[in-house]
């Protein structure tokens, strides 16, 4: 057993860790190293596997293959609880303190300091008082927690993490509800505790944050790790790639199938469309039999895009068309009735109906689009789900299955066939083949070219650059929540797109943050 | 119009079956039925009518539970339907006492929808609410007096009889096919459905989820609100501070043994009724049996269990879609 602080003994030490859900593999072997002393950026895309990664080392999923190390020894933590003990503290974006308990009382939760079983209240404050005041954070401490901002929440939640004997600190998203000068204030505490010897990760999705605080960054990418570098000696340009893409060349190759098209016709328009605070006013134009990509960095406003284009966000500025004449996008209902679709990032809970068989989830969109008193009789139901499971090849080909046991791929296809039996104009698809397998993943594509070549128009979100290029016309790239820059015909390709994204943009970010 | 019978109620058929047969062993008259001025007369006829209000305000909670939602209020909208019938009746006619009681419980589930759907409150919030509001409202109508009334027409319709059945239980079948064809036969059936698996889901796919919610309630209203005009013409009088008590936890017990779950999505009306049915004949076996009436609530508690455990493979089933579900969540 080594326990000295020998600084090139790494602290934490993740080695091989696997973990997976089902069919999908959340993580392949992934390694991960933090030394004492530094502040380690954790980054990926949604769905890339960091929050797995840290749910698994913390103990509060069970991994399937590998091991953690804390200073040299092993640990297999089955809590957060037990965890914590081991040293290592979580702190979430979502605060996971007590609002309604005061500040001290939050500190010394499970440990007040007790005279006949009684609890010291004087004591405590005068304790919480002097550990906040290490971090540079005079306030009331007998007041509750939730009269304080985010901020000081989360100072609280770090100090009481600390106090607590933490050597590994976690911090999962810190900053993604502060304003810029909190933000600093935490910093100079992360700086602080660093220099005490405490290993920080952490997870953030703004990058000059991350280029600001961090020494060293490891990037996870679909549940592997793609590298783990000096933040110093890392361009920016050349960590957008390890985020989102493969290796450039391989891509270039796959637009050629992109067909010329004859003159489109627009299907729908939105001009200086846009909401204060979700995303900025932007111009789109979809057209029939095309596709458009949305591209960008998570948070960058490409849900936000595809929320307001169908509907389910109201615009508050900006006019919208559907072939020309102008409607009004107030509801998804709205979205439904001018012959729009929405496939969901979030299959399970904006998507599927679990309980309800893949016959009935089909049929729902049509159904809700054809009002209550035309309802489908159960012959015109089972027609269309038996057309649907055979040409999508959704399996089991069972459509008096519920929908909650199949796979997630297949779950995207009836999300797909749901839509389609709407015969729609426009699909907005997000992330439509996010943690499904490979096969599924090349047959979604497939279909996305079909049903392009058929006239309908599609606006497609992915995160996988090497996917959008290979379908689509065109591709909006989006950063900050705002549009901009829109890539056409030769353009497009995952160079250009990425080279958009990571233009130097700290003067940008900050404003749009705070 | 398969969905009204579905395969799973061998549960609550089974339970019905053996309380019968307890009910049979304790009172040996128990499956006696006899024609008497052309009415059917005995125990299990019984059983049927004094079951009609809780099967009634059942058909209305099995919607309401379908969507997410629970309606605490029913038994106060009773009192207050059954308040306004008493008040009228030997002054107005059928029609317009029947008018006057319904439209009340129409106003009451609308009120109740307009809080749930609307303005976003909880569902078991927003109804206690009417459900302790009510009671007030009730006393209110009767000025603190039990209202008692004579109408030949209302008294008809607590104790009459048509083809030998008596007049609640006909209304209360009435009721079920009614709401069988308006839910089953429209597009109602599945939408509700939908809306009680998956809100969100529902309001992306373009459902109406806030004109589901509001008017599911305003059915249970109006359920409870024929529940509360039976009540009173029963024993030709409103009591106020009486009728209905306590009804509303025996619409969602019946509910529950039926087989939906509070957690919203799949429902049935029929095995809706049949608990209510399960739970009346439980209580008229054991006021039968001469066991102190203490007993009821132990020996209704047994057997609820007994179904709810009888009911547990599939119970376990959706766990295990639900634990799926969470588990492949990264």
């Amino acid at each position: 057993m080594q326990n000295s602080p020998d600084p090139a003994l790494p602290l934490l030490e993740v080695r091989g860790i696997s973990k997976s859900f089902g069919a999908v593999r959340a993580l392949q072997e992934v390694d991960f190293t933090l030394r004492a002393g530094e502040i380690h950026a954790l980054l990926g895309e949604n769905g890339a596997g960091k929050s797995t990664l840290i749910k698994v080392v913390t103990g509060v999923f069970p991994r399937d293959a590998g091991i953690v190390r804390i200073g040299g020894e092993e640990v297999a933590p089955r809590s957060a609880k037990a965890a914590l003990a081991a040293g290592i503290a979580t702190v979430y974006q979502e605060v996971n303190l007590l609002p309604n308990l005061s500040v001290a009382q939050n500190l010394f939760l499970d440990r007040q300091p007790m005279r006949f079983g009684i609890v010291r209240e004087g004591e405590m404050r005068r304790r919480a008082k002097a550990l906040l005041a290490e971090f540079g954070l005079d306030i009331d401490v007998a007041a509750p927690l939730s009269s304080y901002s985010v901020a000081v929440q989360h100072v609280t939640a770090i100090a009481r993490a600390v106090d607590l004997s933490a050597r590994v600190l976690i911090l999962d998203e810190p900053t993604a509800s502060l304003d810029r000068h909190e933000v600093e204030i935490l910093f100079g505490i992360m700086r602080q505790l660093a220099k005490r010897g405490i290993g920080i990760v952490f997870v953030s999705h703004f990058l000059d944050q991350v280029y600001e605080i961090s020494d060293r960054i490891t990037v996870l990418r679909n549940g592997r790790l793609v590298g783990e570098r000096e933040t110093a000696s890392l361009p920016r340009l050349e960590l957008i790639r390890l985020m989102l893409g493969r290796e450039l060349a391989e891509t270039t190759s796959a637009r050629a199938s992109v067909g010329e098209h004859k003159v489109r016709e627009i299907c729908a328009s939105f001009e200086n469309y846009g909401k204060a605070g979700y995303v900025a006013p932007f111009n789109l134009e979809l057209r029939h039999g095309e596709v458009v990509g949305l591209a960008g960095l998570l948070g960058s406003g490409r849900t936000e895009t595809a929320r307001l284009v169908f509907g389910a966000e109201r615009a508050d500025g900006g006019k919208a068309r559907v072939e020309g004449a102008p409607v009004r996008l107030q509801s998804p209902r709205d979205g439904v009735r001018h012959g729009f679709g929405y496939c969901p990032e979030e299959r399970k809970t904006d998507g599927i109906v679990a309980e309800l068989t893949v016959r009935e989830n089909i049929v729902l969109a049509l159904q809700a689009k054809r009002g209550l008193h035309r309802p489908l009789s159960r012959r015109e139901q089972d027609e269309l789900a038996r057309r649907y499971v055979k040409m999508l090849d959704i399996r089991p080909p069972d459509p008096e299955r519920p929908v909650g046991l199949l796979s997630g791929g297949n779950q995207q296809k009836v999300l797909l066939a749901r839509w389609l039996a709407t015969s729609p104009r426009l699909l907005v698809l997000d992330e439509p083949t996010r943690g499904i397998d490979v096969g599924a993943h090349a047959e979604i594509i497939r279909l996305i070219r079909e049903l392009c070549d058929d006239g309908l128009s599609l606006l497609v979100i992915s995160s996988e650059l090497d996917e959008i290029v290979t379908y689509s016309d065109r591709v909006v790239v989006l950063r900050d929540r705002a549009h901009i820059e829109e890539l056409a015909g030769e353009a497009i390709d995952v160079g250009n797109i990425l080279a958009a994204i990571a233009a130097d943009s700290v003067a940008v970010a900050l404003e749009a943050h705070t | 119009m398969t969905a009204l019978l579905p395969r799973r109620g061998l549960a609550q058929i089974l339970a019905l079956i053996v309380i019968l047969a307890v009910d049979r062993v304790v009172s040996p008259q128990f499956f006696d039925l006899r024609l008497q001025d052309g009415r059917l007369f005995g125990s299990l006829i019984d059983v049927l009518n004094r079951g009609t209000p809780v099967a009634l305000l059942s058909l209305g909670m099995v919607l309401v539970i379908a969507t997410r939602g629970i309606d605490l209020s029913v038994g106060a909208v009773m009192a207050i339907c059954g308040a306004i019938a008493a008040s009228l009746a030997d002054t107005h006619s059928l029609a317009v006492v029947l008018a006057a009681a319904l439209g009340a419980g129409l106003i009451c589930g609308l009120w109740n929808g307009f809080l749930v759907a609307v303005l976003g409150m909880q569902p078991i919030v927003a109804t206690l609410i009417l459900m302790v509001a009510g009671r007030g409202i009730a006393q209110l109508i009767t000025e603190g007096r039990i209202v008692t009334f004579s109408s030949p027409d209302l008294v008809w319709l607590g104790n009459g009889s048509v083809l030998g059945l008596p007049v609640p239980v006909v209304i209360a079948l009435g009721m079920l096919i009614l709401t069988g064809a308006v839910v089953r036969g429209s597009a109602l059936g599945l939408l509700i459905e939908a809306t009680g698996g998956n809100a969100r889901a529902s309001e992306l796919a373009g459902v109406g989820t806030r004109a589901m919610i509001l008017s599911v309630y305003v059915w249970c209203g109006v359920c409870a609100a024929l529940a509360g005009v039976i009540a009173a013409a029963d024993i030709m009088g409103a009591d106020a501070n009486n009728a209905g008590l306590w009804l509303e936890l025996d619409a969602i017990l019946a509910v529950v043994i039926g087989g939906t779950s509070l957690f919203g999505g799949r429902f049935s009306l029929v095995l809706a009724v049949l608990g209510a049915l399960i739970i009346q004949t439980m209580n008229t076996g054991i006021l039968l049996s001469g066991y102190p009436p203490e007993f009821n609530l132990l020996v209704k508690a047994v057997v609820v269990l007994t179904v709810l455990l009888l009911q547990s493979p599939k119970l376990t089933g959706f766990a295990g879609i639900a634990a799926r579900l969470r588990r492949t969540k990264p």
